[in-house]
């Protein structure tokens, strides 16, 4: 790439308005360096899937950085408007693979919102159970692989992942299956956990914060870990919310928005939690929210085993087979791991939904990976998308 | 020394040696003693490379709350008995590994310069090896009684940095590009902080011989205490900035830039498959051993016995224990430690670890100036030259973590 090569894509860079074109177009102009582009996947180890990245390098600085994605398309919501409502409700299982009870509860609220369904006060201490051991997994995961992608040789992957395996084994013992849970239905949900379970599930729970501890005094005051993620892939408050950014990523720049509290969906205004928020918006505020995040999960859990009342946990009147809602739209959509995570549905009476649509946190979370990118290096860049926490199943649907 | 220097199993290995030269015809047999060396190290330290590996595997495993490899063992037509269960723990891993590295396809790119891409390898292996050559294994195991052996040392490893250089030069990869820009920039980096480091240690003891290095730490200071140059505050700063260099020389987490994983995918090793990539594994691991090596024969006394009543045992076991110790040393810093990001490494290196170095060396001189102080003069010195190496480590220090802290978070309201 010649001189003149790059001026034309400073100039790309001030249309695209971002600021940080001139600082390094002056470390450019003062060495005359070529740049280089890398192709960052889509097979490489820490793109988290079949995502690429293609960047411009300035030696190892990022000048330029596309995000290009679409290789796990598998036309979900296309298949969903050809399917019964509730036979997209396992494939909805395969969006967020690390999170399929919460996506599961996702879209059985956008079908119950598009039909009045009720759901019994039991079935809604389940789902939020379900959907903050859900959480507790993700962010585990989403922890232990960023630390790998900071360099650990898996230690800290392995610590998040026994832990994640307890839950997962939970899931399994309740619903069949470790990953594609398929556990909510509209109106309820499909299994009553017996005594047994919530009691292992209780204990799990009242011991995970050891958990978080132990990873704590180990990694969080880490100085290698501090300079690494200080600093590093800012993101302004401004920006996200232009973007429309959610989830953990936009509390750490510091917007106290969470579904949780904004809409209180199901019955989470009936618990005590907080909303934990970051100042800075860099990869370390984003880290430490999910921990924190943890913690308030499980503080959520031991209020929902201590009231989880008795009764039925499918509404009677729920219809699963020849169900057809009435002709309208709706659109539900709860606090995800990753962020917002909605369905968007149009009725016309029939079987099918006539429009499936599905917002997905990851996706529209990484629409900002050049903003937070430009100006660091390419060691940085992958702990930026680590910290961002994408799975490519949502990603390209 | 109170020693056994005759004792059997001190002179055995040397015994066999002679023996075998004195069946040849005169003029060979300057040849053979010298063969016989070089095969003992290549078996020996071949050997120790493997179980390095299988060591590596089976301690990460145990770290990360796994098994590590256990499966492979005898094969199955062993006349072993049955209770063995043919597994070894897995202790044969390595040599299934070499089987299957071997038996690979070697698969060079189109674009690649072959004959650098061939090159290299060969050249990492061989320079490495060339390190073990003036290591002191033993009372009388030193291959080979150079005056300059350290400068020799140090000369041979810094060929290897070249070698990944011309990896990933030639290999056409953009990874492997960058993983050389790195090396060159760690090398230049660390080889400073690692020789200045050992600087030291020649100023004490006047010789760049490592044979005259190790005898000079041999006499027990009281009669039982082991006299290393790690137990003086100017040996012990050495001694902790030779490990932090060598680290970075070696490669190894949190240094292993050149081919991060998580990063550049295998960085130089990209476009390797087969041999030529076990090759450079190899040399990895036979660099870390070396300068294992190094560290226990200027700092850790050698092959030198730690107490006087413990020198019945040989003095190449000796040596091997505290290589073993160091190896150990490094595997347990990979299975903790983050990777840092190439400025912050150089800037640990330049900021931190080079004027670290230096005033190191200004405090051996000292040492060396103060060496007939007596007495309460003996305290005097011990507390002037504890201050010039912990003062600096803490303000550099403090500089160099300025600007990071853990931080507290707010909730929302």
């Amino acid at each position: 790439m010649s001189c003149s090569d790059f001026n034309d894509l400073d100039a790309e860079l001030t249309a695209f308005g971002h600021p940080g074109g001139s600082s390094v177009r002056a470390v450019h102009d003062q060495f005359h360096g070529d740049l280089l582009e890398v192709s960052m996947g889509p097979q490489h180890p820490s793109t988290h899937g079949v995502f690429r990245m293609v960047a411009t390098l300035d030696g190892e600085q990022i000048v330029k950085l596309k995000p290009v994605f679409g290789y796990l398309h598998r036309n979900h919501e296309k298949i969903a408007e050809n399917t019964t409502y509730l036979g997209s409700m396992p494939y909805t299982d395969r969006l967020d693979y690390l999170c399929s009870m919460s996506t599961n509860w996702a879209y059985a609220l956008a079908v119950e919102k598009l039909s009045g369904q009720a759901v019994p006060d039991r079935a809604q201490y389940l789902r939020i159970i379900m959907a903050e051991l859900t959480r507790l997994v993700n962010h585990a995961c989403l922890v232990g692989f960023l630390f790998n992608d900071l360099g650990t040789s898996f230690t800290p992957l392995l610590y998040a992942f026994r832990e994640r395996e307890k839950i997962i084994d939970l899931f399994e013992a309740l619903s069949g299956s470790r990953m594609m849970c398929n556990y909510q239905r509209f109106g309820g949900c499909r299994v009553d956990p017996t005594p047994e379970w919530l009691a292992a599930a209780r204990t799990l729970v009242e011991n995970f914060p050891r958990f978080l501890d132990e990873y704590e005094r180990m990694l969080t005051g880490n100085e290698i870990m501090l300079a690494r993620t200080q600093g590093i892939g800012r993101l302004d408050p401004a920006h996200a919310v232009n973007a429309g950014l959610t989830g953990p990523v936009l509390r750490a720049s510091g917007v106290d928005y969470d579904l949780r509290k904004v809409d209180g969906y199901g019955f989470y205004p009936r618990f005590d939690f907080r909303v934990p928020l970051g100042a800075q918006g860099d990869t370390y505020d984003r880290y430490m929210l999910r921990i924190l995040e943890m913690r308030e999960s499980v503080k959520i859990l031991v209020q929902a085993f201590r009231d989880l009342p008795g009764g039925p946990i499918m509404d009677p009147k729920a219809k699963l087979r020849s169900f057809r809602p009435k002709a309208g739209e709706a659109y539900g959509r709860l606090e995800g791991p990753k962020g917002e995570l909605g369905f968007y549905l149009i009725s016309d009476g029939t079987p099918n939904p006539y429009r499936y649509r599905v917002r997905p946190p990851s996706l529209i979370n990484l629409t900002l990976l050049e903003e937070m990118c430009l100006g660091h290096t390419i060691a940085d860049a992958v702990v930026i998308l680590g910290s961002i926490d994408i799975v490519l199943g949502e990603v390209d649907r | 020394m109170t020693t056994a220097p005759d004792s059997f199993l001190e002179r055995a290995p040397l015994e066999l040696r002679d023996w075998a030269v004195q069946l040849l015809p005169g003029p060979l047999q300057w040849l053979a003693h010298h063969l016989i060396t070089v095969v003992a190290i290549l078996a020996v330290f071949g050997l120790f490379f493997a179980f390095t590996t299988i060591a590596e595997r089976k301690l990460l495993a145990r770290l990360q709350n796994r098994l590590g490899p256990n499966r492979t063992g005898l094969p199955k037509f062993s006349i072993l008995p049955w209770h063995l269960k043919h597994t070894l723990f897995g202790l044969s891993q390595p040599f299934a590994d070499a089987v299957k590295a071997l038996t690979k396809e070697d698969i060079v790119p189109a674009a690649a310069d072959h004959f650098l891409h061939f090159l290299a390898p060969v050249i990492v292996v061989a320079f490495s090896l060339m390190t073990f050559a003036v290591l002191p294994f033993g009372r009388e195991y030193l291959p080979v009684d150079l005056d300059a052996a350290l400068l020799y040392f140090f000369a041979a490893g810094a060929a290897t940095e070249l070698a990944i250089f011309m990896a990933g030069w030639s290999s056409r990869n953009k990874y492997s590009l960058l993983a050389a820009m790195r090396a060159l920039a760690q090398l230049i980096s660390y080889e400073l902080p690692l020789i200045l480091s050992v600087v030291p240690v020649v100023l004490v003891t006047g010789t760049l011989s490592t044979k005259a290095i190790v005898l000079s730490q041999g006499y027990w200071i009281f009669g039982f205490l082991p006299h290393w140059f790690v137990f003086t505050p100017w040996g012990f700063a050495g001694f902790i900035i030779f490990l932090i260099a060598a680290l970075a020389e070696s490669n190894r987490s949190p240094f292993d830039l050149p081919e991060a994983e998580s990063e550049l995918v295998a960085g130089h090793l990209t476009e390797y498959s087969g041999f030529k990539y076990a090759l450079f594994f190899m040399a990895e691991y036979f660099g870390l051993t070396a300068l294992s090596g190094l560290g226990v024969t200027l700092f850790l006394g050698g092959w030198q016995a730690p107490f006087p009543f413990l020198e019945f045992i040989p003095s190449y076991l000796w040596f091997m224990m505290k290589l073993i110790g160091m190896i150990m040393f490094f595997i347990w810093v990979r299975g903790t430690l983050l990777r840092l990001r190439i400025d912050q490494l150089t800037r640990l290196a330049w900021q931190f670890l080079v004027p670290l170095a230096l005033l190191n060396v200004g405090n051996a001189a000292f040492w060396v100036l103060t060496t007939h102080w007596a007495g309460p003069l003996q305290l005097v010195r011990w507390g002037v030259s504890l201050v010039i190496v912990i003062l600096p480590f803490f303000f550099l220090g403090r500089s160099l973590s300025a600007g990071y802290a853990p931080r507290t978070y707010r909730y929302a309201p």
